[in-house]
């Protein structure tokens, strides 16, 4: 009978897509495009072998940062402050990190370390404000977000920007090669393309981590509980603010790690055009993958998916803007299904359990 | 005389509550006419069905003596059923005038003729002697005004029965003394009111007939010249005397818990509860009785520690438990069942199994060195209550939320008594439930107080306590006003106690 249910629960983001896609097609008809061609060559040029690498490429970040916020969704907490929390870690730790030069595998657990402890003191901070004077963390993190970006532009062009540099805009030093992170490209025996971040191993491990976070260990239980019903959760024993506070921090502690692989597997340094958004982006990753790491990560693959394939609308004169308009389609539809299925499973059970009282 | 409204037999089920059971009841046009009850009883769901909100599973109901069939609020308004809920729906930044043509849903985009309006409502208020400057905006107003506007503002719009859920709740004594002038106003010029309150001295004062509900039915309809307050409240609370087995073990010496002298006093400096001091020995039923709102709901929720203290000590096995969390204490062999067993006992979209290590997720049996949750136990100990209990259910992977309130409880307490706690809060244990699952969830209590359990048990149900207490303390105005055996205590006598009548 669970089976049942899972398959019934999978068919909400199944019928979201399909009408998301009916929808696109709707406006690209009314612009005067073909949507039959449009999704042609979408799906062509975002399924060659360079693009399928550059989508899991992609998707590394968004689907960590989509845990990150899940973290904060299972307890009802809503840290929209992830886009500043990983900004803040990754700009740090490029810092630090290429002061000094170890064997890699120090260098980099210290580079991932660095990101981690500055993101999760940036986001404690929200969970203290909200303890402690009642400020709602949505509040506090986006004004966070405004903060941590005016702190980031300042210390990058007075305190971490590369000494003696001809550059002209502010960046900080390269990572020395022991602090850069290798392709999997030989693991894989990918040639000729470009390189599969490594990050993509920590991105599994993260994923499994969250797993059994949240639903193997007592703290996310507690998490779980405290999402569902607050009150029973206080009844139980929980004691919220301190659990707010461990949340944020858990929270915090992931989205060090969004910055990295770019980081890590390509930028090797933080500039002025080092990947921003990554944090909001996480927030619809998670609502789409209703916060299970394996739904998360189909969603991560899919939002890449359209972000790459969407590149070649503009040399086929078809708006790529379509691309966003389909996240946002697919964003609200599946809100909406997940919504109507949960009530039916509810109804399911409820007739199922009149049954067996009726005997 | 016509009636005004005729309800027959209606019932209304929730995922496990039975909110309305076979309910009837008529309303003499032009009278007012009190329905009384305890939270819970079933009162608001009766009015929202009258009002167009929810639908009955059964039954009918008939407004001015032609069948109604009602599916949203608009249909109520239409045959004249006009609503003034307990929480005011007024828009605070528009003048009264703005907000009684509020949502008249006429002259939608054409030019809005105030003064039209102002002369009509005007009218209205003369008829009905209802004063309140129309000019001023809602913000301005005094809660009694802000009710009067909620009144005209139905009256406006038609209303020849006029429905208010516990109006009195929010006023100050001379704003009630004003409102039940214009209420008599009101049936002079031939308004029917429906006032629902279990403020019995205010009921007594205003109404004409008195139904009073009790569990979710109708327990009777009378006139109000020949019923006394006490005879009310054992309508509310039920009087039948119940014949317990006798018990055949007896409390022991040892003090489980021991309250001395707990004083709490809310934000607004208001007394919760003051100087309470009392014990729970071992093997022994404490009864709590008093009317809700006289500081027992808190009293217990600060022996775990929910509810803040200011002063006085709570000693739990010889130790006092004060500075310690909430979940020390239900660790340290203090179990407790909840009120609202879905608010606050169970996570109602989560199966039976998780449901098990609500309140102890930190314990041995559910915890494991790793910070792992075992939930082989918690599916071996729900297998076991849902034996135990009788608890119906087709598995333990079903929601909590499937079951009936009775399957439910049944559950809580076989949660609650599982691990063997030294004591037991127990807080309306059966409120809500069918009689089969009340009966088994006693006889559990009795069992384990045999062998050594110490319980302090509230409930409004006076059956049940003066049943199941080896003692009885009563509550009122948050103070500890007696103690009584319960062998030996009437109805009446307990009712008069926690009405404050009898000292």
């Amino acid at each position: 009978m669970k089976m049942r249910f899972r398959v019934i629960s999978l068919s909400a983001p199944i019928i979201a897509l399909t009408i998301s896609f009916g929808l696109s097609s709707l406006i690209l008809l009314v612009i005067g495009k073909d949507p039959y061609e449009t999704f042609r060559i979408m799906f062509e040029y975002g399924s060659t072998g360079k693009s399928i690498v550059s989508i899991i490429n992609r998707s590394i970040p968004l689907y960590i940062s989509a845990i990150a916020v899940a973290v904060g969704f299972k307890m009802g907490l809503f840290n929209i402050g992830v886009e500043g929390q990983y900004l803040m870690g990754t700009l740090v730790a490029a810092y630090i990190g290429a002061q000094f030069s170890i064997v890699t595998p120090i260098h980099i657990l210290f580079i991932i370390i660095v990101a981690v402890v500055v993101s999760s003191m940036w986001a404690a901070i929200a969970g203290y404000l909200k303890v402690e004077k009642g400020i709602h963390e949505v509040i506090s993190t986006i004004m966070l977000n405004y903060i941590g970006t005016g702190l980031i532009a300042y210390s990058l062009t007075t305190l971490f920007d590369e000494p003696n540099s001809n550059y002209d805009l502010p960046r900080t030093a390269e990572l020395p090669e022991t602090g850069k992170m290798p392709s999997l490209n030989k693991f894989f025996n990918i040639e000729d393309l470009q390189d599969l971040h490594g990050f993509l191993a920590v991105a599994i491990l993260v994923g499994i981590l969250y797993y059994w976070l949240v639903w193997k260990t007592t703290l996310g239980f507690d998490l779980r509980i405290t999402g569902s019903n607050p009150i029973a959760a206080k009844f139980s024993g929980i004691n919220p603010k301190r659990l707010v506070v461990i949340a944020m921090i858990v929270s915090g502690a992931f989205a060090g790690l969004v910055g990295l692989a770019p980081l890590l597997g390509y930028f090797h340094r933080y500039t002025i055009d080092f990947p921003t958004g990554l944090g909001f982006a996480g927030i619809g990753v998670a609502l789409l993958g209703r916060n299970h790491p394996f739904g998360m990560a189909v969603g991560a693959l899919l939002f890449a998916f359209l972000q790459r394939s969407a590149q070649i609308l503009d040399l086929n004169d078809v708006p790529k803007e379509i691309e966003k308009m389909m996240q946002a389609f697919i964003l609200l539809i599946v809100v909406v299904f997940y919504e109507v299925i949960r009530r039916f499973i509810v109804k399911q059970q409820i007739k199922d359990a009149s049954k067996r009282t009726d005997e | 005389m016509n009636l005004a409204i005729k309800i027959s037999n209606i019932t209304k089920t929730y995922p496990g509550v039975l909110a309305n059971s076979d309910v009837s009841i008529s309303v003499n046009s032009g009278s007012i006419h009190a329905i009384v009850g305890e939270n819970g009883a079933g009162k608001s769901t009766l009015m929202k069905i009258l009002y167009g909100m929810i639908k009955p599973d059964s039954g009918s109901i008939q407004i001015f003596e032609s069948t109604a069939n009602m599916s949203s609020p608009k249909d109520a308004i239409n045959l004249g059923i006009g609503m003034v809920h307990q929480h005011f729906m007024l828009a605070k930044n528009l003048t009264v005038l703005e907000n009684i043509i509020l949502g008249i849903d006429k002259p939608l985009l054409k030019n809005i003729k105030l003064s039209k309006y102002k002369s009509e409502i005007k009218k209205v208020m003369d008829l009905y002697s209802l004063n309140i400057n129309l000019n001023q905006y809602v913000d301005e107003l005094s809660v009694g005004e802000k009710q009067r506007v909620e009144i005209i503002k139905v009256l406006y719009r038609g209303a020849k029965i006029l429905i208010l859920d516990e109006p009195t709740a929010v006023l100050v004594p001379q704003e009630v003394k004003e409102l039940f002038k214009n209420l008599r106003e009101l049936k002079d010029k031939g308004v029917t009111v429906l006032f629902i309150s279990h403020k019995l001295d205010e009921v007594l004062e205003i109404a004409d007939e008195i139904s009073v509900m009790r569990s979710g039915q109708m327990i009777d309809t009378v006139i109000n010249n020949n019923v006394s307050k006490i005879q009310l409240a054992e309508m509310m609370i039920g009087k039948s005397l119940p014949t317990p087995p006798p018990r055949i073990t007896s409390s022991e010496d040892e003090e489980v818990l021991s309250i001395n002298n707990l004083s709490s006093i809310d934000e607004d400096g208001r007394t919760v509860f003051k100087n309470i001091t009392f014990k729970v020995h071992k093997s022994e039923i404490l009864g709590i009785a008093g009317v809700e709102g006289n500081g027992q709901k808190e009293v217990v929720e600060s022996i775990i520690g929910i509810h803040p203290l200011d002063t006085g000590e709570v000693v739990f096995r010889g130790k006092d438990i004060k500075k310690q969390s909430t979940r020390e204490r239900l660790e340290s062999g203090i179990s407790f069942i909840p009120e609202d067993r879905q608010l606050q006992a169970m996570i109602m979209d989560m199966n039976l199994t998780n449901n098990v290590i609500i309140g102890r997720q930190n314990i041995e049996k559910y915890k494991s060195n790793l910070g792992t949750v075992k939930m082989r136990n918690a599916a071996k100990e729900s297998e076991k209550i849902i034996s135990s209990f009788e608890v119906k259910t087709p598995s333990t992977n079903t929601l909590a939320t499937a079951l009936s309130g009775g399957n439910q409880q049944k559950f809580v307490v076989g949660r609650e008594l599982e691990d063997d706690p030294s004591l037991l809060i127990a807080s309306q244990p059966t409120r809500g439930i069918d009689i089969g699952a009340q009966s088994l969830i006693w006889e559990k209590l009795r069992n384990s107080r045999d062998e050594g359990l110490s319980v302090l048990l509230i409930s409004a149900d006076l059956e049940e306590l003066i049943g199941l207490s080896d003692r009885i303390i009563v509550f009122y105005q948050g103070k500890l006003v007696k103690e009584l055996d319960p062998d030996k205590v009437s109805p009446e006598d307990l009712g008069g106690y926690m009405t404050g009548l009898k000292k």
